[in-house]
């Protein structure tokens, strides 16, 4: 549904975007992460037809944004970063205004606004006016603005930023129920939104995708993901770390914490360890020297590691956690 | 519904005919029109603005312009002092049409909609000199004292006010333009304040007087830019082409312009 290719944008001699390509399908929900300013906004913007780009082609649908803007328009439903909105009309009159723009009238209409106010819980406010809305009401009109006209393909930038959790929750959940049949992009700070919305997720930085795979698969990326943590009970974490060191599965191991009575140990494996090996030797381990085993879990990887590790310099990566 | 999913649907461009696609350019200059015109009325702008140009365009007819001691049955008095105030009362009603989109961000929301930028230009322009209209009919209590008061020649009454109409439109056009190229309502005020004097000084001979210098056909050039030549002759009781083109070419002129600052630099 939509097709980014090689998209680039300059501001004066700074490139926002430099050379950015993937494609969403129907069912996908595309998660945009990223630090500020690496151009997740500007890419969405160009996606949009808001902006255009200064080289690479976007496609929406088949029909070209540049070229073909208004029938690629039509298919696209927008929720602008901040959640812009008239501030002089009540709920109501905006959501009608933007109905009445995108094609649709009479009972059509009527039913679309009706819709739109169900799903995002405006029906309180329908008669307010945008001004008078708390920050998170605003977000949710401008949210409804967007699913209006029930468009095949969503783009949204930072659709839950400045609602409350249990509104962040709604959002979410709606967001993953409607990518089911939409083409969905969405930008995100919130790491925890890749895995509670995303069928995939694409980390950009400085302008260029640094990454693009499903949360799985990026969560893999991370040096914990594959790693064997142990809870033992009665046993200093010095001999629990020094012991599964000398494993031959063990790359190396780190207390993680050590409380009144019980440690957590983290043992990494080596490359490429064959499947279950390192957790069955752990197990073994902690038979043959008789340790009280309270817990045992294969971590699947941190996102947040991730994306540090992927978006910050290189003389600011690892002063998070020294291993031993 | 089943109309609004073919067109949604990709490759079911065919919908939109070349009689579809005009009516729907229509269609799309009302909606965003309506919605400029309401919020004029819904902010206190409109009520102020009303007021003061009532106000200021009575005070100037009756005690400045000397309505009664000129002894005759026409509205000279009143539409000679509309090049001045037109000068400072329309940049205050364009100075937000851009400014205001640019700053709330809406002007994201409404260039991503499936209009083409021109529509959403003319449906802003023609509802703020729709308004601009409204303002200048509400002066109608003019016209029945003038016309009660003596025997007005009431085709001059009409031309003056359709020459009225057309220079409040053509700084609107102008406001336009420079609401468009700024955040700033202020700066767009100044800007198009500065802009519509030039209009109004163009042909005066002072500013004829400083390019003395300067060849013949540029002075013609310089003084053609100015509206009251074009104004008074609709005073007069004129309706000439002429005139009629002036102001069409100078709204036509500035709102193309807005168009290229609004296509060039959206993002800003």
């Amino acid at each position: 549904m939509i097709k980014v290719d090689n998209l680039v944008k300059a501001f004066g001699p700074k490139l926002a975007v430099n050379g950015v390509s993937f494609t969403v399908e129907r069912g996908e929900v595309l998660g945009f992460l990223g630090p500020n300013g690496a151009g997740k906004s500007t890419t969405m913007r160009m996606i949009t037809g808001f902006i255009p780009p200064t080289a690479g082609q976007v496609t929406v649908g088949g029909f070209d944004i540049l070229e073909k803007p208004i029938p690629a328009k039509r298919l696209i439903g927008y929720l602008p970063e901040n959640a812009p909105a008239y501030a002089d009309m009540t709920v109501y009159g905006f959501l009608n205004f933007a109905a009445e723009l995108r094609g649709l009238r009479g009972e059509e209409k009527r039913q679309a606004v009706h819709r739109a106010v169900d799903m995002c819980f405006l029906e309180a406010v329908i008669h307010q006016s945008v001004d008078t809305l708390s920050k998170g009401y605003r977000h949710r009109t401008c949210f409804a603005q967007s699913v209006l006209h029930n468009p095949p393909i969503l783009i949204m930038d930072e659709p839950t930023d400045g609602l409350d959790p249990n509104q962040k929750h709604e959002v979410r959940t709606l967001i993953r129920r409607m990518g089911e049949k939409k083409a969905i992009v969405f930008s995100t700070h919130i790491l925890e939104e890749v895995d509670a919305a995303c069928t995939r997720a694409i980390i950009i930085d400085r302008g260029q995708i640094v990454a693009n795979g499903t949360p799985r698969e990026l969560r893999q990326r991370s040096e914990y993901a594959g790693a064997v943590a142990v809870r033992v009970q009665g046993v200093a974490g010095s001999v629990v770390t020094q012991k599964l060191r000398e494993l031959s599965t063990v790359r190396r191991s780190a207390v993680v914490s050590e409380e009144a009575g019980s440690v957590v140990v983290r043992a990494f494996p080596q490359p490429n360890p064959r499947n279950g090996e390192l957790e069955h030797s752990v197990y073994d381990l902690a038979v043959r020297e008789h340790w009280r085993l309270l817990e045992l879990r294969t971590e699947e990887g941190r996102l947040d590691e991730v994306f540090r590790s992927i978006t910050l310099p290189d003389t600011a990566r690892g002063n998070k956690e020294v291993a031993s | 519904m089943s109309t609004h999913t073919e067109v949604i649907s990709p490759g079911g461009g065919t919908a939109s005919s070349a009689v579809g696609a005009h009516t729907n350019a229509v269609h799309n200059i009302l909606t965003i029109g309506k919605r400029e015109l309401a919020a004029y009325f819904s902010s206190p702008l409109a009520y102020v603005f009303i007021v003061i140009f009532l106000l200021l365009s009575g005070f100037f007819t009756f005690n400045v312009g000397g309505f009664f001691e000129r002894g005759e049955a026409s509205l000279a008095a009143f539409f000679v002092w509309h090049p001045w105030l037109y000068l400072f009362l329309v940049p205050a009603v364009g100075m937000r049409l851009w400014s205001e989109e640019r700053r709330l961000g809406t002007i994201e929301l409404l260039l991503t909609m499936p209009v083409t930028a021109w529509q959403t230009i003319v449906g802003k322009f023609a509802a703020s000199w729709l308004f601009l209209g409204i303002a200048l009919a509400l002066t109608f209590p003019l016209v029945f004292t003038v016309n009660h008061l003596g025997d007005p020649d009431l085709g001059m009454v009409f031309c003056g006010y359709l020459g009225s109409l057309l220079m409040a439109g053509a700084y609107l056009a102008v406001s336009c333009f420079t609401s468009a190229m700024t955040r700033s309502q202020v700066v767009s005020f100044i800007v198009s304040v500065v802009i519509c004097l030039f209009l109004i000084l163009a042909g005066w001979p002072p500013v004829t007087k400083e390019l003395g210098w300067a060849p013949a056909w540029m002075l013609d050039l310089v003084s053609s830019f100015s509206v009251m030549p074009h104004f008074e002759s609709f005073q007069r009781g004129v309706i000439d082409s002429r005139d009629l083109a002036f102001f069409l070419s100078v709204i036509a002129f500035s709102l193309f312009t807005t168009g290229v600052i609004i296509r060039s630099h959206r993002a800003g």
